[in-house]
């Protein structure tokens, strides 16, 4: 098997025994990534000299103690590592080539534990997107079907894990930006709590909303990833000092006893029946292993796509107001003054998604609309969060779809913001109740229908209570080790 | 139902500080309505004795020692990703009130 097909656990029992070295790990990644990379168009940055410079270092040290030493992986955009190009994806930095002067909390962790950075992927202009279309470098291709697309926002990095660029990735998570494109992608991917992960040096979309997650091969690796990168950071005042727990642990034993909800809510006119059909199959597994699985109610969640469309766009407004031409990213030399310059520099840096998003955010928070928008989706927020504390005094976690179709062809929403965001229509009420949600892989589409064809990944949606990341992992690994679809590998 | 008119959205266009092209007022304002309407539907949800969330966790005053640290950026790094000149360890933008 070709080393960068391994999952962490596997590569990491090779390099202890000296099987394999970090060196030929790491090779056999930018391998895969200069013969598959051209079509899928996954990485937008290569650090390829570096990376394979500290697997040398590492080699010659020898000491694989930590399972990420060694371990080769990408991430999004979006995350600031010292001396290496930061853009979001967007010309507002891409331009001057932002370097930044420090390393995000989450990329400081993995280097402390030895994992390499391969270099950075493709994302939504600043994470805004189901679909990476928004991103200045042109949409990434889903492994599975290259006239699809891989996801959004973090589809860089999901279609890099499952095509096996990498060994892991890293994503964030807003409204969905893990999920959805783990779910298009045949990857696993995590969602956390909110404040479980620092968000210190990476770029901000909605504040109250925004997580950092991995994306891998299978749980076990999540959890491997989860318990180097989580808990508290003085440089992220919203991270929680709640322990973290030793998340490989908690995999194995028995999920019998365990009761699973379905929210009869998360099954909609319009949802293709394939992913209707693997979800409900689910069910299946779950019993045999001794769970029970319930229908329960969600009541808010028709409300929950246009809630996170006040919420977003109000807090992209402010975070993208940083975006100024003058502490970094792109300029112009013709302005006549200071707010000539803003102007400019603005209207030539930021592509229409975030200018839509600047804008509804700019009205939805100005005097006279403050109370009828912003607070209103805040009181709603409010809710959806009341309807997954009322589930959760019934069942230990709810599974559900992660959104409503596999991988839609590129271009499919071109002209409709709305048919967009609908597209988070599953992934967004967890965001907004502050919960840890995952996506694993459960079965691929099996007809042809309008719009799609057959041998589309579709992932199951598992959620559990905040701070609950140790259950949810436990109830994906019982499933994933009984259904084995993450073994499965796209063609290319 | 929410309608921004041209004027509105060029408004808004202004406090944002960007720039549009008569065709961009044309294109955003249909596109923000179309939001703008889809999200009318909270308007329906009673929530007169809800509590509005802003901190999903309920973390409240978090404080740290009022103390000098370390970072891993210097000033020089951080002055030198500005795109403008640098002048005695100020960032030279162009003038507030007009050349």
């Amino acid at each position: 098997m070709a080393p960068n097909t391994l999952t962490i656990a596997e590569a990491h029992e090779q390099l202890k025994g000296k099987k394999i070295s970090s060196a030929e790990l790491t090779q056999a990644c930018i391998d895969r990534i200069e013969k598959v990379d051209g079509t899928l168009n996954a990485t937008v940055f290569r650090n390829f000299e570096r990376a394979l410079e500290e697997a040398k270092k590492i080699d010659t040290k020898g000491e694989f103690t930590h399972p990420l030493s060694g371990i080769p992986y990408l991430t999004k955009d979006v995350f600031c590592e010292k001396g290496v190009p930061t853009t979001g994806c967007s010309n507002v930095l891409r331009r001057k080539d932002y370097i930044p002067a420090f390393d995000s909390t989450t990329t400081k962790r993995l280097k402390a534990a030895g994992a390499l950075s391969l270099g950075k992927t493709n994302t939504d202009e600043f994470t805004m997107g189901a679909s990476t279309e928004t991103s200045c470098y042109g949409v990434t291709r889903c492994p599975w079907d290259t006239k699809r697309v891989a996801g959004g926002s973090s589809g860089g990095s999901a279609a890099a894990t499952a095509a096996d660029e990498c060994l892991f990735a890293l994503g964030t998570d807003t409204g969905g930006s893990i999920r959805q494109p783990a779910n298009f992608c045949g990857c696993t991917g995590l969602r956390v709590t909110y404040g479980r992960t620092s968000r210190y040096g990476v770029m901000s979309m909605a504040s109250s909303l925004d997580t950092i997650g991995p994306l891998c091969k299978s749980i076990e690796d999540i959890a491997i990833v989860l318990e180097t990168i989580a808990g508290k950071d003085p440089l992220d005042a919203t991270t929680s000092d709640v322990p973290v727990p030793h998340y490989r642990q908690a995999l194995s034993g028995s999920i019998k006893g365990m009761k699973l909800g379905m929210p009869k809510e998360y099954f909609i006119k319009g949802m293709h029946k394939d992913t209707e059909a693997a979800v409900r199959d689910t069910t299946k597994v779950f019993e045999s292993a001794g769970a029970t699985v319930e229908e329960i109610s969600l009541p808010h969640t028709e409300y929950a796509v246009p809630t996170y469309y006040i919420i977003c766009p109000s807090e992209v407004s402010s975070n993208m107001a940083r975006y100024d031409g003058i502490r970094y990213g792109h300029t112009t030399g013709d302005a006549k003054d200071l707010i000539d310059y803003y102007h400019r520099v603005r209207t030539e840096g930021f592509g229409n998604e975030v200018k839509r998003r600047i804008m509804i955010g700019t009205y939805a928070l100005s005097a006279g609309y403050y109370d009828a928008y912003y607070r209103q989706a805040q009181k709603v927020r409010t809710l959806i969060k009341r309807d997954f504390d009322e589930a959760f005094r019934k069942v230990d976690a709810i599974i559900a779809p992660v959104s409503p179709t596999p991988a839609f062809t590129v271009g499919t929403h071109e002209n409709d913001p709305v048919a967009m965001y609908l597209e988070d229509v599953f992934s967004v009420s967890q965001a907004m109740a502050g919960i840890p949600a995952l996506s694993v892989p459960c079965g691929f589409s099996k007809s042809v229908t309008p719009g799609f064809v057959e041998g589309l990944p579709i992932g199951l949606q598992i959620m559990g209570p905040q701070w609950q990341e140790e259950r949810i992992l436990k109830i994906a690994y019982a499933y994933e080790q009984a259904a084995e679809w993450h073994e499965r590998k796209p063609k290319l | 139902m929410a309608n921004l008119s041209h004027d509105d959205v060029r408004h808004i266009a202004k406090l944002a500080r960007l720039h549009l092209r008569e065709e961009e007022v044309e294109k955003f304002s249909r596109e923000l309505t179309s939001i703008l309407q889809y999200v009318e539907k909270l308007q329906t949800v009673d929530t007169k004795s809800v509590e509005p969330t802003a901190q999903v966790t309920g973390l409240a005053n978090v404080f740290r020692k009022d103390e000098v640290q370390e970072s891993d950026a210097t000033a020089a790094d951080l002055l030198s990703c500005s795109p403008l000149p640098i002048i005695e360890k100020q960032i030279q933008t162009p003038s507030a009130h007009g050349s």
